[in-house]
């Protein structure tokens, strides 16, 4: 006893007694992080996690001020910006850090895929990422509505209807999402519901799933460093890699600072449901590359109307992404499937990054 | 083990019976939690205005060749342009790709939708990009300085 008390202190050993730190601590010794030459890559999801911890303090934050309604939305938010101390930084911070999150996402989502991670025995660690990710991109979404402001209302009217697009089932989906037959202040009230209640509740339970997943499993080694007879390394997660973690994120918080700083969120102007859809109107980065998809595609393709196609191109990658897993390995075709899926990933992010690129390049107006 | 059987000897029926009644009342409790949850999910129909004739705020005198604006048509926005050649006529506003608010574009004399590049004649005819159908036409009535537009048919 007197050897522990030397060693830990009395209130570690209080604790220890009643909620059991040293099974924690003796978890925490175990975890290691595999060294080779992609080790980099697994910073990202540490990545994103903080930048979710970022994305939930300032929400609650801005929640003390936003009013959820038609009449107020803008309003609350004008004020926010321009009367609240420091709601310009908070709104910012909350702004950019959510598209960093997405891009943090998007880096560990490929990483995992080019570097095959989603390998037996971590089918479900997959499957819930991809859940996760649906969530942020939900979260992206139903956010970029809240402000109520002109980009808002036709990006949420174009990305209402494309589930409205679908034969038997589209009218219906697009209902529900909208609460009403248009685009209004009860698609707010329930974007905002959606938004900082029904994501957030979800993703704390996927994202319980994913960690739990990632402890049990511990981290993938890529098949490269798998096969090959070298011995294998790895490196403490507690505290070595952690700490490495913390200058990322000390990192990352600066970039956010930055980017908060010069260049702040904007809120341009109240949506007007009659109104025409402004010049130039865009939807988040994320999304760029679907938009300038239904944007190139023909009123027809075969008879069929080119948006209906559009969206099921899209469902059809989303599926196939998920499915990575099960096709990689029950396709039978051993190292083929394996390149094969690696080579889905790099045509997806080839085809994303033109899109994007075209999306922010081409003029609207031609 | 032997002995455990013959001691407590199970009633497969009974034992049938109540994993059928335990499941179909879980089954049954869940029914009644999600169907209210699921209709209080969907929207109530709310009754939308039917205006088949509105008489618009602006006057004949006020509208220029080759320009349209925007007007609200019961719920819904509506274009009301005039050709260069001085023709008026209006449409619905909601382009048929995926429903952004169309606008008119002097430069060009067309209906365009800024949203996907979507162009439309002046007869509201899908012409080039996304669009897969033509702009529902209404009908102008000009009655003295007073423009109504109203439903076809």
């Amino acid at each position: 006893m007197e050897l522990q008390t030397a060693k830990h202190g009395r209130l570690w050993i209080w604790l220890d007694e009643r909620i059991g730190l040293g099974g924690l601590a003796k978890l925490a010794k175990k975890k290691e992080v595999p060294l080779h030459r992609h080790t980099f890559w697994y910073y990202f999801g540490g990545m994103t996690l903080f930048l979710f911890m970022i994305q939930v303090t300032t929400g609650i934050l801005l929640l003390l001020y936003y009013r959820p309604s038609a009449g107020e939305a803008f309003e609350s938010i004008q004020f926010l910006m321009t009367e609240v101390q420091f709601g310009w930084l908070i709104r910012s911070i909350h702004a950019w850090s959510a598209n960093l999150m997405i891009f943090a996402m998007f880096i560990h989502l490929f990483s995992a895929l080019l570097l095959h991670a989603y390998r037996r025995p971590r089918e479900m660690t997959w499957l819930s990422g991809g859940g996760l990710l649906a969530l942020c991109l939900g979260f992206g979404f139903t956010g970029y509505l809240l402000p109520w402001n002109e980009l808002a209302f036709f990006a949420t009217r174009v990305g209402t209807e494309i589930p409205g697009v679908l034969p038997v089932i589209g009218p219906f989906l697009r209902r529900l999402l909208r609460g009403g037959n248009d685009v209004t202040g009860a698609t707010l009230t329930r974007f905002y519901g959606i938004h900082v209640a029904i994501l957030p509740a979800s993703v704390t339970l996927v994202l319980g799933l994913h960690l739990f997943l990632v402890q049990k499993h511990g981290m993938s080694r890529p098949l490269s460093v798998e096969t090959n007879s070298e011995e294998k390394k790895a490196m403490p997660f507690f505290p070595n890699f952690f700490l490495r973690d913390l200058v990322g994120w000390l990192c990352a918080l600066g970039l956010l600072a930055a980017l908060a700083a010069y260049y702040p969120a904007e809120l341009g102007k109240k949506a007007d449901p009659f109104q025409p859809a402004p010049i130039g109107i865009k939807p988040e980065w994320y999304f760029m590359a679907m938009f300038q998809t239904l944007k190139l595609l023909p009123s027809h393709i075969l008879g069929i109307e080119g948006e209906l196609l559009g969206v099921l191109g899209f469902g059809i990658v989303g599926v196939v992404l998920i499915a990575v897993p099960f096709l990689d390995r029950s396709s039978g075709l051993g190292k083929t499937a394996t390149r094969l899926a690696a080579a889905f990933g790099f045509t997806l992010i080839v085809y994303s990054v033109i899109l994007t690129y075209l999306g922010y390049t081409m003029n609207p107006t031609k | 083990m032997a002995t455990n059987e013959t001691s407590l000897p199970v009633d497969h029926g009974r034992r049938n019976f109540l994993n059928w009644f335990l499941g179909t009342s879980a089954g049954a409790f869940l029914v009644a939690v999600l169907y209210p949850v699921s209709r209080y999910l969907v929207p109530p129909e709310v009754e939308e205005s039917t205006a088949h004739t509105v008489t618009l705020s602006v006057k004949t005198q006020e509208l220029k060749a080759n320009s349209g604006q925007i007007f609200r048509f019961g719920s819904q926005p509506a274009i009301l342009i005039e050709s260069p050649a001085g023709v008026v006529r209006a449409f619905s506003a909601t382009c048929t790709h995926l429903g952004c608010i169309v606008q008119y574009r002097s430069d060009i004399s067309q209906i365009w939708c800024a949203c996907h590049n979507g162009h439309f004649d002046l007869n509201g005819k899908n012409i080039e990009g996304p669009p897969p159908k033509p702009l529902e036409e209404y009908v102008v009535n000009l009655r003295g300085d007073q423009i109504v537009v109203s439903k076809k048919g």
